[in-house]
């Protein structure tokens, strides 16, 4: 740098050259931080509301009337079990499908379009799904229901884990697949215990993030499953899920009922967040 | 092949002497290979059937919006565009103000994220200590990962609040005469609006944009990176210079990723936009409604007929927009991928 016996206008070039550099350098500092800023902001208000709102009452009693006492006994069962039926549905969908992509004919005109329309869906507005299985499964089925709200969500975990479990099983070496067919494997017992056995993290890992996405989707919920006051686990009538039910209460003037709503956030981003890290902490012991 | 050869294997053990357990012990190998066939051809079928299921969803999707739209279309046809009229009691139904509040908000959302979500990339790529690259990263990606409904909450209960009382009321006093700020400024500063929900989204849509921004700027080859800094570019100069025009497609394939979800992203909306079905004047700080939020409101109350069948119509334009945008992200972010294959 020194070594430049420059003009005076060369030194204001490089000068000006390196103000420019630090002003984008600090101004990209500036970006990372107002991106941090919103997370710990919204972090910390979930915390500090989600956490005076939860009482024992949140986890015995069912979702009261305006201005009464109650919880969200009802509504965390719903979610509970509409996620899990999702996810029985979703999973083994979305594993198959994830298999024809990475294992058959990976560069078929069928693999191709499938993981074109599978990239779609994936981002696909989940209030369109909503609108999806009230046309095929509410209108039909003549109401609203656990089922389809449960489908719905399914729906948005089969593209999730197609896209993780092809990913996955593309990284394990063919070296493997080749030892086992040469000891004469037929396929399906090649994928399923070998290919697929060597993926398991990352396969686990996309079903945990699917779990995650899902827990937390209100909008193809509020036409499917709708709502209820009260208890139940007949899954073909309408059921109390958290999301929807800190929507109606959120968006209410009571006092009692944004309370609660403030106490679901809390305890569905606790569970999102907490899923997100399990589903890294399984891949990273992996490699 | 194999059981035709086994099976022959078969035959010709059975040689005399011998009792038929010990024929016995010989054959399982022919049935387990045809068992096997089986199994193959059964777990083929089914890998095959799932894959032409999620293929089947997105025509099914397509197919039941039109299906249920379809008086609202037949009715209404293209006008149903640019008619902002929306009167359940007339029957007579326009999306424009949706449309717009869709539209606008989603532009607003990518006017603060794209340059956000870049400095957020440059800082991750060359700025960042390698210690901190992957905490920084994963901080990103967790708000990625917040549901929309928490946004939504803290939008309309923390947020809306701060936002009009050191935002929207001095923008209003200082801008409130000058001619075109003025309008954009006008209206009631309560937080809700055009302008909180663009935000939202914004806060939304940054972690999507910035992780396909970094996995973009990572793949730039390394080799053209130090030749630049070699002579003697500057941080800013190499990133600015050589590593965005050389992952250019990769870079607005991830910002339509993130117009896609801003697009169609519900709950964070509906808490904030202030869901009213006017357009009189450009004012960002008024109430306003989207096609997501028109959904999550009306829907489940609308009863069937035309009002139902207009909403449905909102639906498929909102399906029809993030399907145009994703393909495209899709397309121009298949390309990059092409160029790096071909270059490594």
């Amino acid at each position: 740098m020194n070594a430049i016996t420059a003009s005076p206008q060369r030194n204001a070039l490089f000068n000006r050259r390196k103000l420019v550099n630090k002003l984008a350098l600090t101004l990209s500092l500036a970006a990372m931080a107002f991106g941090l800023f919103w997370l710990a902001w919204i972090l910390w208000e979930t915390l500090r509301l989600g956490v005076s709102g939860l009482t024992l009452a949140t986890f015995t009693q069912m979702t009261p009337p305006p201005n009464d006492e109650g919880g969200l006994l009802n509504a965390i069962f719903g979610s509970l079990v509409i996620v899990a039926v999702a996810t029985l549905i979703g999973t083994p969908i979305g594993i198959l499908a994830g298999i024809y992509l990475a294992e058959y004919n990976p560069k078929g005109w069928l693999a191709s379009v499938t993981r074109f329309v599978n990239d779609i869906l994936l981002s696909a507005p989940s209030i369109v799904i909503g609108l999806f299985v009230f046309t095929v499964v509410v209108v039909p089925m003549g109401g609203f229901s656990g089922w389809a709200g449960s489908l719905a969500l399914a729906l948005i975990v089969i593209p999730v884990v197609i896209r993780t479990t092809e990913n996955m099983l593309k990284l394990v070496p063919s070296g493997l697949r080749e030892a086992a067919y040469a000891l004469g494997t037929p396929k399906w017992k090649v994928i399923t215990s070998v290919t697929l056995r060597a993926a398991r993290a990352g396969v686990i890992t996309g079903v945990l993030l699917a779990v995650a996405r899902i827990a937390g989707e209100t909008a193809p919920l509020l036409f499917t499953a709708l709502n209820n006051q009260f208890w139940t686990a007949d899954l073909s009538t309408p059921m109390a899920n958290l999301p929807v039910v800190i929507f109606k209460f959120a968006m209410s003037p009571y006092e009692n009922w944004q309370h609660l709503a403030w106490a679901g956030v809390f305890l569905i981003t606790l569970a999102v967040l907490g899923l997100n890290i399990l589903a890294r902490f399984v891949t990273r012991t992996k490699h | 092949m194999t059981t035709s050869l086994t099976a022959n294997d078969g035959g010709a053990f059975t040689l005399p002497g011998r009792n038929d357990e010990a024929i016995m012990t010989t054959p399982p190998p022919v049935r387990k290979a045809r068992t096997g066939a089986t199994a193959d051809w059964l777990f083929a079928a089914a890998a095959r059937g799932a894959a032409v299921l999620t293929l089947g969803l997105l025509v099914a999707i397509i197919l039941s919006l039109v299906v249920g739209a379809w008086p609202a279309i037949r009715t209404f046809g293209l006008d149903f565009l640019f008619t902002a009229v929306w009167d359940p009691a007339a029957e007579k139904f326009g999306g424009l103000v949706m449309i717009y509040g869709t539209l606008v908000t989603s532009a607003i959302a990518l006017l603060i994220a794209v340059p956000v979500s870049f400095g957020i990339a440059l800082f991750l790529t060359e700025l960042s200590p390698a210690w901190l690259k992957r905490p920084l990263g994963t901080a990103i990606e967790l708000l990625a990962a917040i549901p929309s409904i928490v946004y939504g909450m803290w939008g309309l209960l923390v947020f809306s609040p701060v936002l009009s009382q050191y935002v929207q009321q001095p923008m209003q006093r200082w801008f409130g005469d000058v001619p075109v700020l003025g309008a954009l400024f006008s209206g009631p500063p309560v937080g809700l609006g055009i302008l909180s929900a663009g935000i939202i989204l914004a806060i939304m849509v940054i972690p999507f944009i910035a992780s396909v921004m970094r996995d973009v700027f990572e793949v730039t080859p390394p080799m053209l990176k130090e030749s630049a800094y070699g002579l003697g570019s500057t941080t800013w100069e190499v990133v600015y210079k050589v590593v965005l025009p050389y992952t250019k497609a990769g870079v607005i394939g991830g910002i339509m990723l993130g117009l896609g979800r801003a697009l169609g992203e519900t709950m964070a909306v509906t808490f904030v936009i202030g869901n009213m079905n006017q357009l009189n004047s450009i004012s960002l700080f008024e109430a306003a409604n989207s096609i997501t939020s028109a959904l999550a409101n009306e829907f489940a109350e609308a009863g069937p007929g035309l009002h139902q069948a207009s909403l449905i119509y909102l639906g498929l334009v909102l399906f029809f927009i993030t399907f145009v945008v994703l393909a495209l992200s899709k397309l121009l972010l298949a390309r990059l991928e092409k160029r790096e294959g071909a270059k490594t």
